[in-house]
Parts: structure tokens; C-alpha cells; sequence
């Protein structure tokens, strides 16, 4: 929007920080005011520790961290892998093969997550592919929750993508294997990286599914979050939920910076 | 690698509409042909049948003896040039250049070699390290002719290569293209325009299209002096265009007679008498009518002016006068007889 006049200025950055602060930023600052405290009873916290942070970063808490990154790489990767060759395919495909194949891949969005969570659950707790108990049923429902992420917003790239590279490129004389490699999945890269981001924010938060499925020695962080609160840790918690936020945050900007240095236009 | 393009009863139709309907149209080995006509004429449909990105209803496409028609694009070895250039942004000029060389697994050496010739032909040499984006849009051109190039293809396609720069660059590039193609004598090129001045400048044949059909096919003079439809002498250069109806060496306008070759047309017959503006002169003459001013323009070198002969319009180009008639004046105007052609009613626009 453009705001010549300086007092319109003003009043959209007023309007703006209203309606902006309460909603978005508020909560995490309470999180993070609360992550600090010893104790809070009447309208701000009381009380300044580092001890939940030292608590949140050692032993299980740590272990939980490192579970959810790990969780949240393989998926976005396995979603991203999927992800692409479906929408790579579905382009070649007629309109209607399309349009079917991109409803299924909405699917696992359109249904609630503890659905697609206890369906992987009941799906793979009998031979043969019994993943039940192991990590990878983790992985495996995070993929499956993601990878509509990434499908669309590749398919939208691709729909994008220029014809006349891909042609040039055929024209003098690149197979279409050599064509996929060196033009079009480079020229896909930003929103490749864009949709990786994305996969990976949705698997660092996921509770719902992941509370059906996680086995004892794979606690996911949101589940040590959701456990810490439920026993009434809520410093504990909060402490724990910074830290995610934090952890992902830090992700997410490298994978931005990627995609910026492979904006070629 | 000499080989000429030949299209046979090719045939292209999208949902059910021809948008080319059966071409016969011969490419020798080296010729320059143009491919002349309005947006939807199917001039671009015919290069992309050459380059296999639209695939025949009917007819076979040849390149050289071979049959192509089935071929995938890859398999065709042809070099082509786009509008909007489609450089790959992701590589630097000289990758850009290498790649056809690389697709078709070229040795290293040789693709060093080749690249480094072919950017000094195109005059980019000094560039090779840059982006697509460091590049002004003739630069860009020149790198896309260079990767066209690179693969010395005996077929080189251009569809409108020229149509995204502005007039003064374009006519540079043409001088570029006239002398690559001395260059390079071997390589056949099939040129997709609509600009009749291209067409004109690099052509040795004119094929022009119109609405799905080829037209008439010529040199550039021949399309340009002697056209044989209507169609042809509007769209090759300006044209007064008058109906006529033809007597024994001579054909009436209006109630004026006027002396021309009358033997492509039988006498009695109505027709339609071609004069190009600039050959019109003002005064008394050979062939002369009168006619009243409509319009003057003032172009710099020439006047054109706008005359109302007998209900018709006439063009006539003249150089800069010094006393140009006013709109309301009669004039006398005049053209040699060897400077009119009859286009004979009933084979026009078919």
C-alpha cells in the first residue's frame, strides 16, 4: 500500500502495531517473560532465573531438541523429495490426472492431524511394515502431514517456470534428464528452499499427530512442551518453547539465505 | 553440416482449430527464409513444428533427408532463437554457450575452443564470465545467438529474434545476422517475422503467411515488385491498392485509362491495380489522375501525402516538398507503367 501523506503514515503504523502487537507478538513475549521468571501471581512476573534455560538445555530437554530437528530435517527432506516429483509429474500429466493428484496430496491437510496421526498409527503397527515403536513412524507421519506443503507450493512454481528454457534447452540437445538437472531444478531452487523452510517450521511444532505415535525414546521437543505444562511446569515449559522457537528460527535463516543467494532474477 | 528444411502437407491444429493448414515450403541448405505474416498466421507454429515442440495433425517435417516428424526436440539438431531470448539465468554466458556442447558430450577442450569462437564471432568475448542479468537486452540477444551457435547447427530457427529490442539496435542486429550468416554459408535459417523490413533486409525468400496459409513465396523483389495477391503487396512494403476493370493494354479507374502490363489479366475482367506510394510523383505524366487532398504528413525526408482519386485513397510518398499542397487542393498525380502491377481479381485472398 502506498501512504503518501505523513499523518496517514502514521495512522496505518498505529493501526498496524494494535492490531499486530496483541494478536502476534504479545504471547511470545510472554513466553519468553515467563521462560525467565521464578514466579508470577499478579500482572507481570516476579522473580529472574536462568535456571529453566539450564534445566531446557541438558539432558532429556537436549535430547528432545535434537529429536525434533532430526524429525523435522528427514521429513522436510522425504516431503520435499515426494513433494517434487509429484508436482514434476503432474505437470506432464492431463488436466484431469492433475486435479486428482493434487486433491490427494491435500488430503493429509484437509483431515485433522490426529486422524492422519492414528491412521499412520493403526496403518503400521501390524507386519509387514511394523514401524510401531521406532523412530520412523515418527518421520513417517511428519512426511505425510508436510508434504502437501510442499507439493503445492512447488506445483505453483513450476506452473510458473518459463516454457522457453525447457525448450531452449531440448533444442540444443539436452535429454530430458539433463534438462530436469541443469535447468529446471535450478531455476526451481528458491521455491524448493522456500517450501523446505516451510516443511521444516510445520515438523518442528507438530503436536497433534505426534502425540499418537512417539515412541519412549523418541520424544519430539513440542511433546516435552505439552508434558512440562501438563504437570504444571509452566517456567519449565515456557523455557522449552524458546528454545524451539528459537532453534527454528535459527533454521529458517539459514535456509532463507540460500534462497536469496539462488534468486537468479 | 549442410541440410535444408522441407515441410510437407504440414498440418497443426490446436483443440479442434488449424492453425496451420497443410505447408509445402522448401528451406535449400544456406537459404535465408523468412517466414512473413500477422500474428496468427501460423508463422510461429511452422518453426515450432521444425523444433518439434508442436507435433503435426498431418504432413512430415524434414531436416535435411531426415524425417524429424517423430523425432523428440533433442534428436533434431537445431540451434533456435526466441524472443524473450531464454537465456539460463542461473549460468554465466560462457555455460550458457557450452551448454548444447556439454548436452551433446562434447571433450572439454573442444568446448573451450568453440565457446571462446563463437563468443569472439558474436563480439561477447569480453562478457563470458557475466550473468544473463549484467546484460543489456541486445547482449542478451547476441549470447543467444552464440548458444545458438555454438552446436554449428545446419538449421538455425529465429522466431521474431529482433522484436523485443528498440529500432536502432535492431537494425544493427540485422547487419550482425547478414554477416554471421556470410560467416557461416552452410547453415539454412528459417526466420519467423512480422516485420517486413527484416524480412526484406535477410531474406533470400519470403514466405508469406496468412491466417493458417501460405501465401505466396518469392525473393524479397519479386514478393516486393511484382506480388502476385493482394494480401502479398500490403503486407511487403506499403501499397495503393485500386480496383480496376481491364481493357486491351491499358485498365479504366474511375473513367481514367491508364496504361499498364495488362497480360497477367484477361480483358473485360475487374481487377485490382498495385502502386507502391513512393513510386507515385506529383504533376503531369504518364498514367495521370487528379485527385483532391485529404491529408498531408510531413516525415522528415518525405511528405506523404493522402489524395482522394475518384472515392479511392491513394498514398503517394514524395520527397520533402517545398510547397506541399494543403487538404482541399486538387492535385495531379502519376506513375510510370512499368511501375504498376495487376493483381488479377479472383486469385486474391482465397
Amino acid at each position: 500500500m502506498l501512504v503518501h501523506s505523513r499523518k496517514a503514515r502514521w495512522a496505518v503504523w498505529t493501526a498496524f502495531l494494535v492490531l499486530f502487537l496483541p494478536l502476534f507478538a504479545l504471547p511470545l513475549l510472554v513466553v519468553l517473560a515467563s521462560s525467565f521468571a521464578t514466579n508470577w501471581s499478579g500482572a507481570l512476573p516476579s522473580g529472574f532465573t536462568t535456571g529453566h534455560y539450564a534445566a531446557a538445555t541438558r539432558g532429556e530437554s537436549l535430547h528432545a531438541l535434537t529429536t525434533s530437528l532430526v524429525t523435522a530435517v528427514t521429513a522436510s527432506l522425504l516431503a520435499l523429495l515426494v513433494g517434487t516429483w509429484a508436482a514434476l509429474a503432474g505437470h506432464a500429466l492431463g488436466r484431469r490426472a492433475r486435479r486428482m493428484l493434487d486433491t490427494l496430496f491435500v488430503l493429509p491437510v484437509a483431515v485433522p492431524s490426529v486422524v492422519v496421526g492414528l491412521a499412520v498409527l493403526v496403518a503400521f503397527s501390524q507386519p509387514p511394515v511394523l514401524l510401531n515403536g521406532t523412530r520412523w513412524i515418527v518421520f513417517l507421519a511428519h512426511a505425510v502431514l508436510v508434504t502437501a506443503f510442499a507439493h503445492q507450493s512447488v506445483s505453483a512454481a513450476i506452473v510458473r517456470l518459463d516454457p522457453a528454457y525447457e525448450q531452449a534447452a531440448a533444442s540444443l540437445g539436452a535429454r530430458p534428464a539433463t534438462v530436469l538437472w541443469r535447468v529446471r531444478l535450478p531455476l526451481l531452487l528458491p521455491s524448493l528452499t522456500a517450501a523446505a523452510g516451510l516443511c521444516f517450521a510445520l515438523s518442528m511444532g507438530e503436536l497433534s499427530a505426534t502425540m499418537m505415535l512417539y515412541p519412549p525414546d523418541w520424544t519430539p521437543l513440542p511433546v516435552q512442551i505439552y508434558a512440562a505444562t501438563d504437570r504444571g511446569s509452566l517456567f519449565t515449559g515456557s523455557a522449552l518453547a524458546v528454545v524451539l522457537m528459537t532453534a527454528t528460527v535459527l533454521v529458517l535463516t539459514a535456509v532463507s539465505r540460500i534462497r536469496t543467494r539462488a534468486s537468479y532474477r | 553440416m549442410s541440410s535444408g528444411i522441407r515441410f510437407d502437407r504440414v498440418s497443426v491444429a490446436y483443440d479442434g482449430t488449424t492453425v496451420l493448414d497443410s505447408l509445402d515450403l522448401t528451406v535449400e541448405p544456406g537459404e535465408v527464409m523468412a517466414l512473413l505474416g500477422p500474428s496468427g498466421s501460423g508463422k510461429t507454429t511452422a518453426l515450432r513444428a521444425v523444433a518439434g515442440f508442436v507435433r503435426p495433425a498431418a504432413g512430415r517435417v524434414f531436416i535435411g533427408d531426415r524425417d524429424v516428424t517423430d523425432l523428440p526436440p533433442y534428436r533434431r539438431g537445431i540451434g533456435m532463437v526466441v524472443q524473450q531470448y531464454a537465456l539460463f539465468p542461473h549460468m554465466r554466458v560462457e555455460d550458457n554457450v557450452a551448454f548444447g556442447l556439454r548436452a551433446r558430450g562434447a571433450a572439454k577442450g573442444e568446448i573451450r575452443r568453440r565457446v571462446t569462437e563463437t563468443l569472439e564471432m558474436t563480439g561477447m568475448a569480453a562478457y563470458a564470465r557475466r550473468h544473463p542479468r549484467e546484460l543489456s537486452g541486445g547482449q542478451q540477444q547476441r549470447v543467444a545467438i552464440a548458444r545458438a551457435l555454438a552446436i554449428r547447427p545446419g538449421v538455425v530457427l529465429l522466431d521474431e529474434p529482433l522484436s523485443a529490442l528498440d529500432a536502432r539496435l535492431r537494425s544493427d542486429m540485422l547487419a550482425e545476422l547478414a554477416r554471421l550468416h556470410r560467416e557461416l554459408p552452410d547453415m539454412s535459417i528459417l526466420y519467423v517475422t512480422h516485420d517486413q523490413v527484416e524480412a526484406l533486409t535477410l531474406a533470400d525468400r519470403i514466405a508469406v503467411m496468412d491466417r493458417a496459409r501460405l501465401r505466396e513465396v518469392g525473393t524479397p523483389q519479386e514478393l516486393y515488385r511484382a506480388p502476385r495477391y493482394e494480401f502479398t503487396a500490403s503486407f511487403v512494403g506499403n501499397a495503393n491498392l485500386l480496383p480496376v476493370t481491364v481493357g486491351s493494354g491499358t485498365v479504366s479507374l474511375a473513367g481514367n485509362e491508364l496504361t499498364v502490363d495488362t497480360a497477367r489479366a484477361a480483358s473485360g475482367a475487374s481487377a485490382t491495380l498495385c502502386v507502391r506510394p513512393h513510386l507515385v510523383g506529383l504533376g503531369s505524366g504518364p498514367n495521370q489522375i487528379t485527385g483532391v487532398v485529404s491529408e498531408v504528413q510531413w516525415r522528415g525526408a518525405t511528405h506523404r501525402l493522402y489524395v482522394d482519386v475518384a472515392g479511392h485513397r491513394m498514398l503517394a510518398d514524395l520527397r520533402e516538398l517545398r510547397t506541399p499542397p494543403a487538404p482541399g487542393d486538387a492535385v495531379d498525380l502519376h506513375f510510370a507503367p512499368e511501375d504498376a502491377v495487376l493483381l488479377a481479381a479472383g486469385v486474391t485472398d482465397g
